[in-house]
């Protein structure tokens, strides 16, 4: 009995948390501009999205800072997280502070920060501003997957490395960089995430011409209603939740092959909502 | 080796962080003269103007709503899910998290088709012949927003030091005569502090700073502190007093994790003993 009744406040919980997508997605299909009523079954806002330029448009911007901005980012952070994991004392109190910062400072604060700035250093806003943006911001959470790792890994490794006869940077390349290779795809997909996801820093450092899908769709909802944003939600809905599924299946198959074959440590991941609980 | 791989990030952190840290200290510490600037708390001032202490109480009261709802919402979600309710708690967790990986623009804007006008609801309520509701600008649709948006951030810290309690301590407790209550208020609820804090810092932060909340489920007229700051350096271009109303931000979000951290290191020594 209690149990039913505990079943039952988790599912108007999962009702809270999906109503607002479903009824997005259904009226993705419904053929009357008026959302009060249903017009009949309809594929005209799904064509109209991809007739869209301006959408279109931001879908792209948004990929390419994704991408370049995760891939930018995972670089500095894997080196620097190697270092600060290298690093003793006050400085590295310090540096691991200064790498809080952005992660603890409300997201406002850090766009308001970076726009001032740009604008002091007369940096023409686009592109540019953005991806440095969204590299500044991707940086701490690269490090904070990547440093766990870092802390796992056997200090011998290296200086076996070295004694069979590796260079310091063949040892890097070739047994620390592997050792650590989850953290660091743990790392550039929180980063690409991060950056599809970020509306306010986009918002404070884009400039004219330049928009990604979060600027469009906050233009366009300011006016109201538009069944093409929709249409894009239930499009993005349904990606990520395929998405999630292959990545889940996958995981779930390869901790049965490990149950079955040898023990392996737990894996760690840096704490963040969207990644489940560790 | 270790100079190498650490020296660029140290140069992005100083350009990229500290040197815009700096700017917008500067920016709140002074106010532009004819000769130049000069160093004034005038921007600070400012803010205790009655229009905008209201603003900011008007915030304050707001993120200490949504987030007292989140955690009364959340804390059952998160023992739930914790316990043995379900079989497969992998997936349920998985399910709770599915909506967040969606873009948080396209979440809010969800809910402008819920509440509005010829809203899903008050489509419902019409067909039943019920009254409309006019949900949509009001507070009500503004801790709407952020309860949505902000509860699995609530739900997620708490569930997570939950499932990590010793089964033991909880059965000890039982059988040294402590009814379901009292082992709830005097080992479950201890134990799990630290994750109530840190979820309540999770809601508390972007629940006090959002300017997209307010603006799309509150309407143009509706001004929370980000939409202050955003209208300083969008709309207005008072860099001084946008940058001063931030630092005051930072202080208050200081404050309260200071206070937070205070909570949590009490519990902490009391299960030390």
């Amino acid at each position: 009995m209690v149990r039913i009744l505990k079943r039952t406040y988790i599912y108007l919980i999962f009702a809270f948390l999906y109503l607002p997508i479903a009824v997005l997605m259904v009226y993705s299909f419904n053929d009357a501009r008026s959302r009060g009523m249903w017009g009949g079954f309809t594929l005209r806002w799904y064509v109209e999205l991809f007739q869209d330029r301006t959408i279109m448009h931001s879908l792209y911007s948004t990929l390419i800072i994704g991408i370049s901005s995760a891939v930018i980012a995972t670089i500095i952070g894997t080196f620097a997280a190697i270092g600060i994991h290298n690093t003793r004392g006050v400085p590295k109190k310090l540096i691991m502070n200064v790498t809080y910062l952005p992660v603890l400072n409300p997201e406002i604060v850090t766009a308001i920060s970076l726009m001032l700035l740009f604008v002091f250093s007369k940096v023409r806003f686009g592109y540019l501003t953005l991806l440095l943006s969204h590299i500044t911001f991707n940086v701490p959470y690269v490090i904070l997957s990547v440093l766990p790792k870092l802390r796992q890994l056997n200090k011998h490794l290296y200086e076996a490395a070295l004694d069979l006869g590796c260079t310091p940077l063949q040892a890097l390349w070739k047994v620390i960089i592997p050792e650590i290779m989850p953290g660091i795809i743990t790392g550039l997909l929180l980063a690409f995430t991060l950056s599809i996801d970020d509306f306010v820093v986009s918002f404070f450092t884009t400039g004219s011409g330049v928009s990604t899908l979060s600027i469009t769709v906050y233009s366009m909802a300011r006016r109201g209603i538009n069944p093409k944003i929709n249409a894009l939600s239930t499009i993005m809905f349904t990606f990520v939740l395929a998405l999630l599924i292959i990545v889940n299946v996958r995981q779930a198959r390869e901790e049965r092959k490990e149950r079955n074959g040898r023990r392996v440590p737990k894996k760690d991941s840096p704490y963040d909502p969207r990644f489940g609980s560790a | 080796m270790k100079r190498l791989s650490l020296t660029p990030y140290l140069i992005w952190m100083v350009l990229f962080t500290v040197v815009p840290m700096l700017l917008v200290l500067y920016y709140a510490f002074t106010v532009p003269t004819e000769g130049g600037v000069t160093w004034s708390l005038q921007n600070f001032a400012r803010f205790f103007e009655p229009i905008y202490l209201r603003v900011f109480l008007r915030s304050l009261y707001l993120a200490v709503i949504s987030t007292g709802i989140c955690l009364l919402l959340g804390y059952p979600a998160a023992m739930v899910m914790a316990g043995n309710a379900f079989k497969r708690k992998h997936v349920v967790m998985l399910l709770f998290v599915v909506p967040m990986w969606m873009n948080f623009l396209l979440r809010t804007y969800a809910w402008l088709t819920i509440l509005e006008r010829n809203g899903f609801i008050n489509a419902l309520l019409g067909f039943f012949n019920l009254p409309r509701l006019n949900i949509l600008y009001t507070n009500t649709a503004v801790v709407l927003g952020m309860v949505y948006n902000f509860l699995p951030f609530m739900v997620l810290p708490i569930y997570s030091v939950l499932s990590k309690i010793d089964k033991g301590v909880v059965e000890a407790a039982g059988d040294l005569g402590a009814n379901p209550f009292q082992v709830f208020m005097k080992v479950i609820l201890p134990l799990s502090m630290p994750g109530v804090v840190s979820g309540i810092t999770m809601v508390f932060m972007p629940a006090m700073t959002t300017f997209v909340i307010s603006r799309l489920l509150g309407g143009g007229q509706f001004t929370l502190i980000g939409n202050l700051i955003e209208q300083q350096f969008l709309v207005v271009g008072d860099w001084g007093f946008g940058s001063a109303i931030s630092v005051v931000m930072i202080v208050v979000i200081l404050l309260s994790m200071a206070v937070m951290s205070f909570f949590e290191g009490e519990e902490k020594d009391v299960a030390l003993w």
